[in-house]
């Protein structure tokens, strides 16, 4: 029974996979992750994943950008070679509002992704770590250690239970490794 | 939990029996899995017989230089202006289907987004190319931006709306993309995990290794819901900013402070009819009549008459300010667009513009497929000859009636033109045969809730209201996609 790493229970209904997730906390199995092809809702708060702090490095990122757009008007247009336009100030706080505006959003947007991608470790040609290739079709997958939790038989009953469709041994962590 | 019953009085947004998760995958796939059918190629021919022009006729304006085009000393902005203008609002729909419709939780947006931002896209490359042909010399189009120089280093004017454009458009243009791209992952991901070989190779690549793990959907859905949050004030000052480059001038006609909220309201405007264009004719070829539903078309077209009657009240009231201001410039040139040489290219936007929209009060008009097909085009027909309007009647009058001139388009004004709607269906048609038109993720996630199968469902267990339930079945006889079976079974129940 050693030889696999994993137990996937692989559920065709996301209320199905709530409801495993309970079962299997209720009788103190550590669930490894679960593997959806849509977000599901609430299911963060059961699993004790924290909440994203994506918001916060957004924020930072609006200031940088807001900060680096205004940092450039006022370099060039007046401290770098102020110049006279038909007489106008050469730092025109209203004229500088859309570029620093737009120099905001464009830092923000770009720095909050390539956070986001480098969370997660996405990037064009990573191999896809996927337990099951269903995942990102049909199939609601919950993923646990088999080396963390000793009774298998049981979790497999208790997947079962709730629903499961179907309940696999993988030997490898992943199946998709190419 | 994921799923929660929905009031009973909100109609579905899928329709059909029997689908599943598994279903809407297949569905949604069905043109990126197989080869493509006649339609598609007879539209791709078409089309890529159009961008061809359009090489050719870019190709043309820039080895001869701006003089290939029918412009005049008195009408400097023509065609190009036009054309620019009219690409960039027709984008705009699809940030607000995939912004403003997300941060509202409009979840009729699910279905209809993805196509919508891919439309803003390739029209915002559309647009780009305009603005660097009339540069004169597109080699030296990077001198648009701040970069260190020889001469100085001197900088751009940061006073001059012109350049506040470059920078909203390509911020618009990067954003947007990027807002796309990240709402494609988990969908290129099912591609991915259901092919083999090479184009599984390729699809791996773009997925970026998308996994579907809780932390990374977490991570999506903040990721999307700020994306939206920023991308709701970046689409408002895009167009706030092209306005800008007529209003700031000091042109009767153009000098106005009424034009932002215009032309904001003029983009929605177009940019939900292109998408209406669009989309009827791609739920009957692809097959997506259970997911693109008469509950999505009307409320479009609610969209297009709120923001039509909107744009026709900025008409009437540009008229009376005109009138109001005293100014006998201003006057004259609203004038002379009214009766002037000039007057047809008004009235057809007056027609196009405000009355054509005022239909869709008449539920059998917005809710019929064909005539909603051709009030989208007459809509987009309306607004490319809006801007024509603002910007040659504008001009072709200037100050001193010795330079009065009138503007005749070239060969090459209308093939750059023409060329570049076929550029746009070139584009818009490679996307729906590689990559999935209908955001899979998102629609899978209304199943349990916004379904017709699991309303259904609700009204055969009991319990529910019966003048709900009749109101429910009602509103489903317009839908193309129920059939009459179906109502009756209902009702029935």
């Amino acid at each position: 029974m050693s030889n696999f790493k994993y137990i996937i229970g692989s559920f065709a209904d996301p209320d199905e996979l709530m409801d495993g997730i309970d079962r299997l906390q209720a009788n103190n199995v550590s669930i490894y992750d679960c593997f959806t092809p849509m977000p599901i809702h609430g299911i963060e708060a059961k699993l004790g994943v924290k909440p994203s702090r994506l918001p916060i490095a957004a924020f930072c990122f609006g200031l940088l950008g807001g900060t680096l757009g205004f940092s450039l008007l006022y370099y060039t247009m007046f401290y770098d070679w102020p110049m006279n336009i038909g007489g106008k100030p050469a730092l025109p706080l209203p004229d500088f509002v859309p570029v620093t505006f737009e120099c905001t959003i464009l830092i923000t947007a770009l720095g909050m992704v390539a956070t986001f991608f480098y969370r997660n470790h996405l990037f064009p040609g990573r191999a896809p770590r996927v337990m099951d290739l269903r995942a990102t079709d049909d199939r609601f997958i919950l993923a646990v250690d088999a080396n963390d939790n000793a009774d298998h038989l049981k979790i497999e009953t208790l997947l079962k239970e709730a629903g499961a469709v179907e309940v696999k041994y993988n030997e490898r962590k992943y199946v998709s490794y190419e | 939990m994921s799923s929660h019953n929905e009031s009973i009085l909100r109609e579905p947004l899928i329709t059909g029996k029997d689908i599943t998760y598994a279903k809407i995958t297949d569905d949604i796939l069905l043109p990126v899995e197989n080869k493509p059918n006649r339609a598609w190629w007879i539209g791709f021919i078409l089309a890529a017989l159009g961008a061809l022009l359009w090489v050719f006729s870019v190709g043309y304006t820039f080895w001869t230089g701006i003089g290939a085009w029918g412009l005049n000393k008195t009408v400097g902005w023509a065609w190009d202006i036009t054309d620019f203008v009219w690409w960039v609002g027709i984008g705009h729909a699809g940030t607000l289907i995939s912004a403003v419709l997300l941060i509202f939780r409009q979840n009729w947006r699910n279905s209809i987004n993805r196509s919508a931002e891919a439309m803003t896209i390739f029209a915002v490359i559309c647009a780009a190319t305009y603005v660097v042909a009339h540069m004169g010399r597109p080699w030296l189009a990077y001198w648009i931006f701040p970069l260190p120089n020889q001469f100085g280093s001197l900088w751009v004017n940061f006073n001059s709306p012109l350049v506040w454009d470059a920078f909203a458009i390509s911020t618009y243009f990067t954003v947007s993309l990027v807002f796309w791209y990240c709402g494609l992952l988990p969908d290129i991901a099912s591609v991915r995990d259901r092919a083999a070989g090479l184009k599984r190779r390729i699809y791996s690549i773009m997925s970026f290794g998308w996994n579907g793990s809780v932390k990374t959907w977490q991570r999506f859905e903040i990721v999307s819901l700020i994306l939206a949050g920023i991308s709701t004030p970046l689409v408002l000052s895009v167009h706030t900013i092209v306005s800008m480059d007529f209003a700031t001038s000091v042109i009767p006609g153009w000098h106005t402070t009424i034009f932002p909220p215009y032309f904001v309201a003029g983009a929605i405007f177009s940019g939900f009819a292109m998408v209406q264009t669009l989309l009827l004719v791609m739920r009957k070829v692809m097959n997506f009549e259970n997911y693109i539903t008469m509950f999505h078309i009307e409320s479009m077209n609610k969209i297009i008459m709120a923001t039509g009657s909107i744009v026709g009240i900025a008409y009437l009231t540009e008229l009376f300010i005109a009138w109001y201001s005293g100014s006998e410039y201003e006057m004259y040139a609203f004038a002379n667009r009214i009766a002037g040489p000039y007057w047809w290219a008004y009235w057809t936007m007056m027609t196009c513009n405000v009355i054509s929209p005022q239909l869709f009060w008449f539920k059998k008009i917005r809710t019929s497929i064909p005539i909603s097909w051709v009030l989208s085009i007459v809509v987009n027909i309306g607004m490319w000859f809006e801007r024509f309007v603002i910007i040659v009647t504008s001009l072709h009058r200037d100050y001193l009636p010795s330079s009065w001139a009138m503007f005749y388009p070239t060969w090459t004004d209308v093939g750059v033109f023409v060329g570049s709607v076929g550029l746009f269906f070139t584009m818009f048609l490679l996307f729906i045969r590689f990559l999935p038109g209908i955001a899979i993720a998102e629609v899978k996630l209304l199943l349990k809730s916004a379904s017709l199968q699991q309303k259904s469902k609700l009204i055969k267990e009991g319990h529910l209201d019966k003048g709900q339930v009749e109101f429910f079945t009602n509103s489903l006889t317009k839908f193309d996609s129920v059939t009459e079976e179906e109502i009756k079974e209902l009702e029935t129940k």
